[in-house]
């Protein structure tokens, strides 16, 4: 069990639409994840300070938010073996589909791209029947 | 001009990393129960993106209104295709089948990287390599459709 923050959740969310348009504002950038990230992973692309800044940002971030208070929940409740199964099919699939949540999720229904909207509905049914057969079907 | 854009990222990145711990979607367990409509259902994900369009719809509106393009670049860089095809289907869906099978999107892994939990560099380390394998499959795809 987790808890349902309806609140929280929603101002964490607001704090990461936010980071997109900053993004776009000051960068001109899309904030997808992995789209930043692909750029890291070699041959490194030519603007890599830059994509190696926000996830740096992003790691000292939690940090900050435990410093002055705040707290979260972490469980990962899954096995080494799915780790990386599911690590690896996330990185074929984002590379193939142009995004992940945060990418087409935020920034690309935040512009309206039908892509966006497409592989939103895709990878969320995936994942809803993928966690559907993994915890009642198989029931690990 | 390279140093204001790696701090303004830094910060932003901060910003992005704090609403993935706030939202709650730093913790695998909330993604996976969001997922888990038939058992220990978390409605919290449906709110994150709530909250993240409430903001970024009015507010791409907003920056691409204005007649300059963005503060530290000459202009946007924004994604050229817009084609719905196999690819984009088939990548979200295998995307998709991993998420719920990990419980991690790379979003919410990397603000996570450095709380110590030996499951988040695992995960990271499976992203990078399927991206690798995925290029060199792009890459053969290509050669055989132009051959």
């Amino acid at each position: 069990m987790t808890d349902f923050t309806p609140w929280q959740s929603l101002f964490g969310g607001a704090l990461i639409g936010f980071a997109a348009v900053l993004l776009m504002a000051f960068n001109g950038r899309i904030a997808g994840m992995t789209g930043i990230l692909s750029g890291l992973i070699p041959p490194l692309a030519a603007d890599w300070p830059w994509r190696a800044a926000f996830p740096a940002g992003a790691i000292v971030a939690p940090f900050v938010y435990m410093a002055v208070g705040g707290s979260f929940s972490f469980d990962a409740p899954v096995s080494p073996a799915a780790l990386i199964v599911g690590g690896f099919l996330v990185g074929i699939g984002v590379h193939f589909g142009g995004g992940c949540p945060s990418g087409h999720g935020i920034c690309g229904i935040g512009r309206l791209s039908p892509r966006s909207f497409a592989a939103v509905a895709t990878f969320m049914a995936a994942a809803f029947v993928t966690v559907f057969v993994i915890r009642h079907l198989i029931g690990a | 001009m390279t140093m204001q854009k790696v701090v303004s990222a830094f910060l932003i990145g901060g910003l992005f990393g704090l609403g993935i711990a706030i939202s709650g979607m730093i913790d695998p367990a909330k993604v996976l129960n969001f997922f888990d409509i038939a058992g220990t259902w978390d409605p919290s994900l449906a709110f994150v993106m709530a909250g993240g369009l409430a903001v970024a719809l009015p507010g791409y509106r907003l920056v691409f209104g204005r007649r300059r393009g963005p503060v530290l670049e000459p202009s946007f860089s924004l994604p050229t295709r817009n084609s719905i095809d196999r690819e984009l289907v088939g990548g979200a869906a295998l995307f998709g089948i991993g998420w719920g099978v990990a419980g991690f999107c790379p979003g919410a892994s990397i603000p996570a990287l450095g709380l110590g939990y030996w499951q988040v560099p695992v995960f990271v380390a499976a992203v990078v390599a399927g991206i690798i394998v995925a290029r060199a499959l792009k890459a053969r795809l290509a050669s055989h459709k132009t051959a």
